[in-house]
């Protein structure tokens, strides 16, 4: 039986939705292995510790909770080396985290602390025994890996919304974890910048709104958030020739160089679909495409596409969505 | 300033794969290869901060086989000043024991800053210089999207899922770079013909133990072919109906 420890990611006083997803892949992992317990980590601000209960309700047995002012912030050394600390002294089989900004970041540096072998961005854990195989997209998503994992314990970070979160009630414990502080030089963060409130985050959006060049002009962008508007809650994406221009901020491009995707509609306004777009969104249930070129690449892969000037259709199809939605 | 980066070489971006005969790697043939693109942001990011600073040292690292070389001779084409080959004969799936062969490498180099790629196109992990910063002690910024030095402190942008976080640090230091920082400019003719005068050394890595293997590797299932369901605002109500009724999103 091997226990498996789990980074339980909070930003603020809130637990992010792939703290919920990387709790039920290490449960599941847990059950394959032979039932061992799941341990996760929750490290904040004092009154972090409330949340605990909200973990348990998706499978882990005990919450270890780290409080400091330290974690107001991204104390991303410290938090490293409090985890990594950890899961030396538990004999743990795996460490499991997301594969968000925080758990891409502090992936590779627990993994370096514990000499383990680590998996990033996995969507599919698909087996375990002496050694653990995993399924990884690679090549900006255009070739799934199989990786396999020898030794132990292993780090593997889920990729955002890969493993939906499975209610699986527990009551869990619930432990102090001190926090250990880093060693040497660290990084200081100076400030934080909130983005656009109102609006879901492109890595957890089921619907997404996508603009292009194709707009022409940045001032037409909001026809883009108008259509977001109407959907309820929609993200707002970019491609890179959009992002480039400066009429959307970096943090909103998708593709292979931007955020990847998978939503369950993706709506491509005035998109060429570029193959490094493409990378980053192809994956997504179902795509939508409007493109007054009908030659355009993104109709290749539009399940749905409309041929036309994006300045009028985009306008009514958010009269059309906001009718066909206005019992909500 | 003495700035490594360490560069990768991967396949276009833009090629069509095809999975080789083994089963376990992509079929190489007809693929065209270069420096990776994080990476080659990361070696134009070097080429300012030097610039800016009014001098310095330009180093380019790749661990691979000999055909690594040509991504170090095109980075020293844009202007870095010397080159390290690490010979293996592949590149292992490891990016932990990658980041021990460059870690080794690295550790009494005496660089101020070691820039890398947010991640490699082909692994897609991010993991070797983070890791690296880890083996070496020293603090690592991760996915800057924004970077400068200053009387000897960095200075970083990082995008978070809908925020973004400044960051100051001491160096030396380890970054690796997102978009938004550098595109790395093409080699002038002249570039191109002092590479290959600069110096390239070539050694033996030290990968040590292998824990991460390729096991397999297989094509994605196809999307179904796209359709055009009409033309202009007529075509509206129709998307609206086939939003309803058969991708069931409204
Ligand atoms: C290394 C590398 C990495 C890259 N990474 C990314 C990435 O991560 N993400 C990304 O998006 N790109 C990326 N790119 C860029 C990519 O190759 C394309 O240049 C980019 O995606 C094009 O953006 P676009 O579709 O907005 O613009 P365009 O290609 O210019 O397309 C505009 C489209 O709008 C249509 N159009 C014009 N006017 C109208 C109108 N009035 N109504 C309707 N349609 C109209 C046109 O027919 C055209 O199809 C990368 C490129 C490289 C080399
Ligand atoms: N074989 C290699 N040689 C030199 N640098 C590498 C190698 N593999 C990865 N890197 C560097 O590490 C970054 C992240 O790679 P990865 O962890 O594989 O996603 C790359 O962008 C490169 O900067």
């Amino acid at each position: 039986m091997a226990n498996i420890l789990v980074f339980a990611e909070s930003r603020g006083s809130d637990l992010r939705k792939v703290a919920f997803e990387a709790v039920t892949a290490a449960r599941a992992l847990a059950d394959a292995t032979g039932g061992g317990e799941v341990h996760a980590v929750l490290a904040g601000p004092a009154g972090i510790g409330a949340r605990a209960g909200d973990l348990g309700k998706f499978g882990a047995d005990a919450v270890l909770v780290a409080e400091s002012s330290d974690f107001e912030k991204f104390a991303r050394e410290s938090l490293a080396a409090t985890i990594a600390e950890k899961a030396k002294s538990g004999g743990y089989r795996a460490v499991i985290l997301g594969f968000s900004a925080q758990g891409r970041d502090l992936g590779p540096r627990i993994a370096a602390r514990l000499d383990a072998p680590i998996a990033s961005d996995v969507t599919e854990i698909v087996s375990s025994g002496d050694t653990i195989t995993v399924k990884h997209p690679g090549y900006a998503n255009k070739v799934m890996l199989t990786l396999v994992l020898s030794g132990s314990p292993v780090v593997i970070s889920v990729r955002p919304s890969a493993f939906t979160a499975k209610e699986n009630a527990k009551t869990a414990r619930s432990e102090t974890l001190a926090p250990v502080a880093a060693s040497g030089a660290t990084i200081t963060v100076t400030s934080v910048e909130e983005g656009a409130r109102g609006r879901p985050d492109l890595g957890d959006a089921s619907i997404i709104i996508s603009g292009g060049r194709g707009l022409k002009a940045a001032e037409n962008f909001k026809l883009v958030e108008e259509l977001a508007d109407a959907f309820g809650h929609a993200a707002v994406g970019a491609t890179r020739a959009v992002t480039d221009d400066g009429w959307r901020p970096h943090s909103d491009q998708i593709g292979q160089t931007g955020r990847q995707v998978s939503p369950q509609l993706y709506v491509a306004v005035g998109i060429s679909g570029a193959i490094q777009h493409l990378a980053g969104m192809r994956t997504s249930k179902t795509i939508v495409a409007i493109n007054k070129d009908k030659e355009a690449p993104i109709f290749k892969i539009a399940d749905y596409g409309i041929v036309g000037d994006v300045l009028d259709v985009v306008p009514a199809l958010t009269a059309a969505i906001k009718e066909a939605r206005k019992d909500h | 300033m003495k700035i490594a980066v360490c560069i990768k070489r991967t396949p276009d971006s833009e090629s069509r794969f095809k999975i080789a005969a083994s089963g376990a790697a992509i079929d190489e043939a007809g693929l065209k290869f270069d420096i990776d693109d994080f990476a080659s942001y990361a070696v134009e990011a070097a080429l300012q901060l030097n610039e800016k600073a009014g001098g310095g040292e330009s180093v380019v690292i790749a661990l691979g086989p000999d055909n690594v070389q040509e991504a170090l001779r095109k980075a020293m084409s844009m202007g870095v000043d010397r080159a390290v080959h690490l010979k293996v004969d592949a590149v292992p799936a490891d990016g932990i024991a990658v980041a021990k062969a460059l870690a080794a490498e690295l550790k009494d180099g005496g660089y101020d800053l070691v820039l890398f790629g947010k991640h490699a196109f082909d692994s897609s992990a991010g993991v070797v210089g983070t890791a690296v910063a880890e083996l070496l002690g020293v603090p690592c910024v991760t996915a800057a999207s924004q970077l400068s030095v200053d009387g000897g402190k960095g200075i970083a942008r990082r995008e978070l899922e809908g925020a973004a976080e400044m960051v100051s640090f001491p160096l030396p230091a380890v970054v690796t770079i997102d978009e938004g920082v550098a595109r790395p400019r093409y080699p002038s003719l002249k570039g191109i013909m002092a590479a290959k005068k600069k110096p390239l050394e070539s050694k033996p890595a030290q990968l040590g133990a292998i824990r991460v293997t390729l096991q397999k590797a297989e094509l994605p299932p196809e999307r179904p072919a796209g359709r055009i369901i009409g033309e202009g605002v007529a075509a509206v109500p129709e998307l609206v109906r086939l939003l309803q009724t058969e991708a069931k999103v409204i």
